[in-house]
């Protein structure tokens, strides 16, 4: 009997592994005390916590101001790769009020959540030129008409689509509209049946939440308003929603996109079996390889986003730069932060990284125009972009958001009945 | 791997009988020092969390923003509220979905394990030519990280995949629905039926071949023999196997959060539905969940070594009866 109850006991404590982790993670959930202003004297070397720097430009970016700065060194501390690793090790460092981190890059839908829990220093405006800056991306560090984090590097939706094809039936221009896009289809499958037509990000993740807030916008509804209320129960948000459940549903948006994040769809797009595709700056230099990865190099041009009646409106990504409120050397920090998001430094970071820049000139400069030629219609993009939802509770949003959207997508409930439950889950979430 | 490394708790020696008191008890508080520097460090690492766990779950926060500054308000009161959240509302329609998956994760996956696992332990039990080559490669699902053959098997499930491929079909594995259920059932058979067959292969090669020849004198015939002399033989092992591997499925996690993804109600499990609360800074909800994923292991695992008597701490069987 007794060696019984001892193999019992010594399976409960095997058991008792399994809340290990999830116990060990939970420790400490206090916060939200009362912020003092910063000041941003003390000089010392600062570290810059970010993702990792896959390109190998950020460490030379650094040692220059290494070079330059002997008593206040910048060390580059390299955060997981997924987006969402890096939050949670940003919010742990946080909550254990550690000083490791000094300037955080940050994902501009976390701006809100920061600044709220008191994480992330506001910074002085006064300090950024801001009026050179895209008015979207500059929207993107402010919180409470405060400004948190400095705009650093943007992003924004673009519609590539097959000119090859568009010209061979005979279609001068890209579609400016959503009617204008499905008519083209019909027309160039006329002849080449066994292209799909549209495409975007559809997946249950982050990226529906894109495309779903994009789809809104562009018809013309909101899914939060200017006071941060959802007002996402509206006929134009419907008609937006309509639009991707109508595709699927009449063959646009071919019924593989539903599993498609970024990469599925641009291999999609490089293999040529789309006409037009709803993505990032980043294909373009990738769809144009050369090498045989793609098979529409030369064949694609890209276009703003189509809308219900006129343009579209996209999505904004991109990072700005925060500084901890933990973390010391804050004065070496911001004048760090203003370096690296400098007009000529940003201008060598997309030179060597094709990641967007935050200036206004940059889109306009010929010799940027001539290496990326599709600045002009990033410009446009990135200049009408939306915010995503500027909720402080921005992990429990975009659940909702996506839990809903991706329902109405796979016909599990109707765009009223989608719409409709998202407002209460968003009511809920937001609390007003 | 968390929880096969804390089953080997030392156990107190047990005194033998005939020894003169005195020393016995000097023996057993010089055992209690020598104990001491893992009993430490096991409470460390495994009595905090938990207790610390336990206490979060009781923690009930109600986060507020003040319309003023925008900053957040906290405010923590101890209370049953989260385990009163999993039963009822919105949230218990989560739980009950996650609950359900874990369960019939568990119960299936095992059972098609089971069989397969036997199965190839039986083939690796044979002498023949190359057996060793059979044995390794048998072993390889095992040895590749869920997280990666995970990604494998994505590509695999993905829609211009091997596996519509081969099925001729426009299957959409990775949506919602039945068919991410299932493939997450394939994935996890491939990756740990090896598991099973290894362990019970072991149990295998110390059943004496002089059993077997006893049996083939008394002409029986070899599903006979499978089901009377090879299955109760090999239990003691198959049984710790399973065990192990219902551990291992209930509190399954990367499978499902990288071959199908966090978000999906199909194959979302109580680990997946913990983790997603705490990603959202939910700890109070997020431990109640581990709490109570912790209670079910527990219980699944102490009816299991009652009904069974599955020796984990390797005492032989016979000895409890």
């Amino acid at each position: 009997m007794r060696g019984r109850r001892a193999s019992a006991v010594s399976v409960i404590a095997g058991a008792l592994g399994v809340v290990l982790t999830l116990g060990a993670c939970g420790g400490g959930s206090k916060s939200g005390s009362t912020p003092a202003a910063g000041t941003f004297d003390a000089k010392g070397p600062i570290t810059l916590a970010t993702g990792k720097d896959t390109s190998g430009y950020l460490q030379s970016a650094l040692d220059k101001w290494n070079s330059a700065h002997a008593s206040e060194q910048v060390r580059l501390i390299e955060l997981p790769e997924s987006a969402d690793q890096q939050r949670q090790q940003m919010i742990q460092n946080a909550q254990t009020k550690s000083d490791a981190y000094t300037i955080l890059n940050v994902d501009v839908v976390w701006t809100a959540e920061f600044a709220a829990n008191g994480w992330i220093e506001q910074l002085p405006a006064d300090k950024f030129p801001l009026d050179k800056i895209l008015k979207g991306p500059a929207s993107t560090g402010q919180y409470f008409n405060k400004l948190y984090a400095a705009p650093y590097l943007t992003d924004g939706g673009m519609l590539y689509y097959r000119k090859d094809l568009l010209d061979a039936a005979g279609i001068s221009s890209p579609p400016a509209s959503w009617d204008d896009l499905a008519a083209d289809c019909k027309k160039v499958q006329a002849s080449n049946p066994g292209v799909g037509c549209y495409a975007g990000q559809f997946e249950k993740y982050e990226g529906l939440t894109v495309n779903f807030s994009e789809a809104v916008d562009s018809a013309g509804g909101k899914v939060v308003d200017d006071s941060g209320k959802p007002v996402v129960n509206s006929p134009e948000a419907k008609k937006g929603l309509d639009f991707l459940v109508n595709g699927f549903k009449t063959g646009v948006i071919p019924k593989d996109a539903i599993t498609y994040k970024e990469e599925e769809g641009r291999r999609a797009f490089q293999d040529g079996k789309l006409i037009f595709h709803r993505q990032w700056p980043y294909q373009y230099k990738l769809a144009s390889a050369t090498d045989g990865s793609s098979k529409v190099t030369g064949k694609f041009a890209v276009a703003a986003l189509p809308g219900l009646s006129g343009a579209g409106k996209s999505s904004l990504g991109g990072h700005n730069l925060a500084i901890s409120k933990f973390a010391k050397n804050k004065g070496s920090a911001l004048a760090f932060i203003q370096f690296l998001t400098s007009e000529p430094e940003e201008k060598l970071h997309l030179q060597k990284t094709s990641e967007a820049p935050v200036y206004s000139e940059l889109y306009d400069d010929p010799e940027l125009i001539k290496q990326f030629p599709y600045l002009p219609i990033l410009k446009a993009s990135v200049n009408d972009a939306v915010a995503r939802p500027r909720v402080v509770k921005y992990g429990d949003a975009t659940t909702a958001i996506q839990e809903d959207a991706y329902a109405a997508l796979t016909g599990q409930k109707t765009t009223d009945d989608a719409l409709k439950d998202m407002q209460d889950k968003l009511t809920s979430i937001i609390g007003k | 791997m968390t929880t096969t490394t804390s089953v080997d708790v030392p156990t107190t020696p047990e005194t033998k009988p005939g020894r003169p008191p005195g020393r016995r008890a000097g023996v057993a508080s010089f055992a209690a020092l020598l104990l001491s520097p893992s009993l430490l460090i096991l409470l460390l690492v495994i009595g905090y969390p938990i207790v610390s766990a336990l206490r979060l779950s009781f923690i009930k926060t109600v986060d507020g923003v003040d319309p003023d500054t925008g900053l957040v308000t906290h405010s923590s009161v101890f209370s049953l509220a989260n385990y009163i959240d999993i039963f009822r509302g919105d949230t218990a329609a989560a739980f009950r979905n996650a609950f359900w998956n874990t369960t019939t994760f568990t119960i299936v996956t095992v059972i098609i394990e089971t069989t397969i696992g036997v199965c190839m332990a039986l083939v690796m039990n044979k002498a023949f030519r190359g057996r060793g080559l059979v044995r390794a490669s048998i072993l390889v699902p095992w040895a590749i990280p869920t997280a990666m053959s995970a990604l494998l098997w994505r590509w695999i499930f993905s829609a211009d995949g091997v596996a519509n491929d081969l099925l001729r079909a426009n299957i959409l594995w990775t949506t919602e629905g039945f068919q991410a259920w299932l493939a997450v059932v394939i994935a996890d058979t491939w990756k740990t039926a090896p598991f099973i067959g290894l362990l019970v292969l072991a149990g295998l090669q110390i059943i004496p071949a002089e059993v077997y020849e006893a049996a083939k004198v008394d002409g029986s015939s070899a599903w006979r023999t499978f089901w009377r002399i090879t299955l109760p033989l090999v239990k003691p092992a198959l049984v710790v196997a399973v065990l192990f591997r219902m551990l291992d499925v209930l509190r399954m996690f990367d499978l499902p959060f990288v071959l199908i993804g966090p978000q999906k109600k199909s194959t979302q499990t109580l680990s997946l539905l913990a983790y997603n609360d705490m990603s959202n800074l939910h700890f109070g909800p997020a431990a109640a969940y581990a709490t109570v994923l912790f209670a079910y292991v527990a219980v699944v695992a102490y009816a299991f070594v009652r009904l069974l008597g599955a020796d984990i701490v390797g005492r032989g069987v016979g000895g409890g009866r």
